[in-house]
Formats: C-alpha cells, sequence, structure tokens
C-alpha cells in the first residue's frame, strides 16, 4: 500500500483542473524539446537552409517588382514557411500519440480530454516562438533590417496568429492518417502548397492563372501584410486581396479555423466510437 | 459494490455491418483476477475498451467499480487503471517523467506526485533506470512502467490488455508477478488474453469470448473439465509405429485413441490414470516399440478452445 495520501477530491473548479491538465500536456511537449534538442534543430534546418539558398545562390537573380533588396523580400516569406510547415510538426506529434496509445491512456484518466488537444495548441505555439527568435537572427546575420517597434510585434502576432490556425489543420490530419510515416508524406503536400504563394516569387511574375492562385493562397497574405509591417514592403500587385493584405492576414486563420477546428474535434470526438 | 467489481449485461457494440460485441455478459468478482480469453478479433478488446470509457457502448448495461460507464465515465476513470497495447507510456520522457507526468494528470498535485513516481519505481524495480528514457527500456521494464502508470491512484479495477504479447519468457515472468503483487494488494484485475497458459496462471475465473458473446464462464479447471479429463499420452520414434500404439492405448481408455500422424503423438481420455499409464508402459516395452515420451497430461486450455468454438486460438501468431 502506498504512503502517499491518493485521495483526489478537490475543492478547486473543473476550469482550474482543465488549465492544470493543459499546463501538464504543455510541460510533456516542452521537455521532449528538452529531451530531444535535435528535433528543434531539424524543424529549423529546412528555413535555414531555405533562407542560405535562395538568399545567396538566386538572390541575385530574383527581382522584386517595384525594386527593391531580395533579402528584404525574402525572409517575412521565410517566417511565413516556418509557421506553414508546422503543422506538420502537430500532425507528426499527434499521429504518434494517437497510434501509440498515449491519447487512449490521457483519454482513460480523470484529466480534461480537451486537455490533450489544447495543450498541444499551446505548446506549439511556444515552440513556433523559439523558431521565429531564431529564424530571425539568421536573418539579421544575413543583413535583413526590419522596422522595430509597434509594426514588428504586430507582424510577430501575425505569424504566430496563422500557426494557431494551422494547429487545427495539424490536429485534424493527425488524427486522420494512418501511422507517423504517412505524416512523414505531408511534407510532399506542404512543399508546393508553400511554393505557390508570395513567399518566394512575387505572383505578378508568376503566369496569369498561377499568380492568381499564388495571390490567393491564405500564406500569400500574411507575407505580404509582415513585408509591410516589417517596413520592407514590395512585390504586391494590384488584386484585392493583394492590397487587403494586413485584413486577409488577420481573416484567413479565422477562416482556416472555423472550418478545421470542428474537423479536429469531431474526429477527436470519434475516438470514442 | 455488492461483492462485484466488473458488471456487464447484453453489451453490443456494432461497427457497420460487424457486430464487435453481440449479447456480452461479464462479471467480475472483487479482489480476483478475471481472464478473458479469445483469438483476434472476438471482441475482448472491444469489451475493454468499453468497459474502461474509452468507447460508447451501443447497447446493454456497465458497471465498473459499482459506477455506470455509460452515465459516469469521470467517475470511473478515477478508479480505474488501463495498461497494454493500448495504453502506452511516453517514450521520450524518463521513467519518472512519465509517472509524476501521470500523477499530475491524476490530480495529485505535483509534491504527492513526485513522491507516488518514486515509490513506484521503487515497487515495480524500475529505480536504477528511472532517469533513463523509456525508448531505451527492455520489453519487460516498458510493461512494468506501464503497470506502474495504471496503479499511480491504486485503482479498484485494473484493465489488462494482453499484457505480456511480444515479451519474452523471462519479461512474461515478471510481468506475472507484478499483476500477483497488485491483487496481493486488494486490486481487482480483468486480464485479457490470447495466452491460455497465461490465464491458467493467473485467473481465478475465465471467461471464454468468440465473436462477441460469451461462450464460457468458469474456473480453469472447471473448463478443462469441459474436454474430460486426463489423457495418456505416448510419442513414438517413426510413423510406422503408431498402429500398433492405437491399439494398445484402445485397451485403456474409455474413449477413442487420437493419433497425431506429424507429431508422431498419440492420445486418449483415461480414468484410471497411473493404471492405464502403467499397462500401456508394459505392453509397449514387451511389444518392442521405440517409444520417446509416454506420460499423463491434463487438458490444456487450447483444447477447451478447440473444444468450445471448433477453431484453435490464434496464439504465438502475434509471437
Amino acid at each position: 500500500m502506498s504512503a502517499v495520501d491518493l485521495s483526489t477530491t478537490s475543492a478547486r473548479s473543473g476550469t482550474y483542473w482543465a488549465l492544470a491538465d493543459c499546463w501538464n500536456i504543455v510541460r510533456r511537449g516542452l521537455t521532449h524539446y528538452q529531451r530531444q534538442p535535435v528535433n528543434i534543430a531539424w524543424q529549423l534546418g529546412f528555413p535555414i537552409l531555405s533562407v542560405l539558398l535562395y538568399g545567396y545562390v538566386f538572390g541575385s537573380a530574383m527581382k522584386v517588382p517595384g525594386g527593391g533588396n531580395y533579402t528584404d523580400f525574402l525572409m517575412p516569406g521565410m517566417f511565413v514557411m516556418t509557421m506553414a510547415f508546422g503543422f506538420i510538426n502537430t500532425a507528426t506529434v499527434v499521429v504518434y500519440d494517437s497510434t501509440k496509445g498515449v491519447i487512449d491512456r490521457f483519454r482513460s484518466m480523470p484529466m480534461a480530454s480537451s486537455a490533450v488537444v489544447a495543450g498541444r495548441g499551446v505548446t506549439d505555439l511556444i515552440v513556433a516562438c523559439a523558431e521565429l527568435a531564431i529564424m530571425m537572427l539568421t536573418a539579421l546575420a544575413m543583413g535583413w533590417r526590419p522596422d522595430g517597434g509597434l509594426g514588428f510585434l504586430a507582424a510577430f502576432g501575425l505569424l504566430l496568429w496563422l500557426r494557431f490556425a494551422l494547429i487545427w489543420i495539424g490536429v485534424w490530419l493527425g488524427l486522420l492518417v494512418p501511422n507517423p510515416e504517412a505524416a512523414g508524406g505531408l511534407f510532399a503536400v506542404a512543399f508546393p502548397l508553400t511554393m505557390i504563394s508570395s513567399i518566394f516569387v512575387a505572383p505578378q511574375l508568376m503566369p496569369d492563372w498561377l499568380g492568381w492562385i499564388a495571390a490567393w493562397n491564405p500564406i500569400s497574405s500574411t507575407a505580404a501584410a509582415t513585408r509591410d509591417l516589417f517596413g520592407t514592403p514590395g512585390g504586391t500587385g494590384d488584386s484585392w486581396v493583394e492590397q487587403h493584405a494586413l485584413l486577409m492576414a488577420g481573416v484567413w486563420p479565422v477562416i482556416l479555423t472555423a472550418l478545421f477546428l470542428p474537423l479536429a474535434v469531431r474526429r477527436f470526438r470519434k475516438l470514442s466510437r | 459494490m455488492d461483492g462485484y467489481a466488473v458488471r456487464a449485461e447484453a453489451l453490443e457494440k456494432r461497427y457497420g455491418e460487424k457486430r464487435a460485441l453481440d449479447g456480452f455478459d461479464l462479471v467480475v468478482r472483487e479482489g480476483t483476477v478475471h481472464g478473458l480469453l479469445g483469438p483476434n478479433g472476438a471482441g475482448k478488446t472491444t469489451a475493454v475498451r468499453i468497459l474502461s470509457t474509452l468507447i460508447r457502448l451501443d447497447g446493454g448495461r456497465a458497471t465498473v467499480a459499482g459506477l455506470d460507464v455509460a452515465r459516469q465515465p469521470r467517475e470511473v476513470r478515477a478508479r480505474i487503471g488501463l495498461t497494454g497495447q493500448y495504453a502506452a507510456v511516453d517514450e521520450v520522457l524518463t521513467g519518472r517523467q512519465n509517472l509524476e507526468m501521470f500523477g499530475r494528470l491524476f490530480h495529485l498535485g505535483g509534491r504527492r506526485a513526485r513522491l507516488r513516481a518514486a515509490e513506484l519505481l521503487e515497487q515495480f524495480d524500475l529505480t536504477d533506470a528511472a532517469d533513463r528514457g523509456v525508448g531505451k527500456y527492455s520489453g519487460g521494464m516498458r510493461r512494468r512502467l506501464d503497470l506502474a502508470a495504471s496503479m499511480i491512484l491504486a485503482p479498484a479495477v485494473l484493465f489488462l490488455d494482453e499484457p505480456t504479447t511480444g515479451l519474452d519468457p523471462r519479461s512474461r515472468g515478471e510481468v506475472w508477478d507484478s499483476v500477483r503483487a497488485l491483487v496481493a494488494g486488494g486490486t481487482t484485475v480483468l486480464l485479457t488474453t490470447q495466452y491460455l497458459e497465461e490465464a491458467d496462471k493467473l485467473a481465478s475465473r475465465i471467461t471464454v469470448i468468440d465473436q462477441g458473446r460469451a461462450i464460457a464462464d468458469d474456473t480453469p479447471d472447471g473448463l478443462k473439465g469441459l474436454v474430460g479429463g486426463d489423457r495418456i499420452e505416448v510419442v513414438v520414434a517413426e510413423r510406422s509405429e503408431i498402429p500398433r500404439v492405437v491399439k494398445v492405448v484402445a485397451r485403456v481408455t474409455d474413449g477413442e485413441p487420437e493419433a497425431d500422424e506429424t507429431e508422431l503423438r498419440v492420445h486418449a481420455p483415461v480414468a484410471d490414470r497411473v493404471a492405464a499409464l502403467t499397462e500401456v508402459a508394459r505392453t509397449l516395452q514387451d511389444e518392442g516399440v521405440r517409444v520417446e515420451d509416454i506420460g499423463l497430461r491434463r487438458p490444456s486450455l487450447d483444447d477447451v478452445f478447440l473444444r468450445l468454438t471448433g477453431h484453435r486460438t490464434e496464439k504465438e501468431a502475434a509471437a
């Protein structure tokens, strides 16, 4: 028998425990990074490599419509890409937890089941902040010179806002795909989706039809809006969506969340079927 | 709680056309190990997942620790432990970090979660490995940690879903020892397994499930009684000897001798055990039959299963 008092009757409210449970799941997620710091290096590897490749190899050949430095054009795009690829990380962890039985263990415990998903989301946002910080330091080292102040903070916020919306796509996909190997395949889908946007090249330099798709890509709005807020605008076309980048950078994540949060929740509930 | 830790009546669970559970009944007495035995796809796991509140039932009624699984899932969860192939521990964290995390998620608070983790690591002989990543644990250590994680609140009922599938014999023995210790401490265990030996060793009562239905419920000995008493068994060196052995065995049996041509084995039920064995051994020796092995065998649960369902268990299929 245990020498520890195992009674768990508590005067605290359900909300207190939902938050406490969520925080414990966050702690778990962060401990994962602490125990496997190489993971964060992997996650950053691709964007940093892209920065170097596009910045130094293609940089001299790339044009920014309306003039301007390509490095200044590219960097906000790189930040957006890092956020965009984040949904793969979310999906990978979720698919691992659900296929290995970790989520089932949580669901068999008297904790708040919302904490399983909410804790994942909060962890991903904290990690996203760290990723952005590291990316920005790399960019500064390469000669990127953004405006400081409120605009900078607003841009940072918009990037996290995009990442927040993508959590739900990640959770949904994580519960949808059958195994961790399949989650790895998501990269093949994500890569072209991020290419057909304003991240690397201004849409107006693309063939009309492709440029139109690229302009309406949700991540293009975040890229254009943050370029603006960092004080290095450029490559903005005449289409409505490009002219209202700041608005759309706020609206797109709302649409994505409205679409995928219910899908993720439904998928999570389906585990009980 | 009326002496029963688990009570399930006419459980139904459908997946499309397939009936995973089709009127499944089960009662488990408090403080016992109850075996739930059946081949893959018989409904064992579905039953455990319903009783541990992981999935909803489509019909029937079930109580665990006196609480209704459909109406009071949260209360049920505070009184059960779930372990086995479907409830895992975190592979990246250390053993200690796992137990502390689960302790906090069981709402023990940080200090008590730490104390309880240390206590369980000691109890399950994991103290030395406590601060290593679980990914580096052996199969047996991982199952023990799994057991420890489901014992954090000293639950009234522990669901052990195929706890030793894929383990080597030594690790299997370690897990069995841990289970016995838990039951000695007052926990009721519902054990699902494909290994008849496991149910025989641990369970005081066994429910056999096939095609979503309980088809037998008895003590291990009672189940074995279903296929008759002891059998005499003779293994010969060459196939050509089999007909002669069958003739000799036929003299002492009250049933029909059965011959297994591939295993070179002849066996038959016997009532007067020692007399029959002596008689057969002597006659075979007199006739100069080359015998590899001769003896009496209690029927195994494998025999029971074949008798009840008409098909063999798929044991070792997973191993």
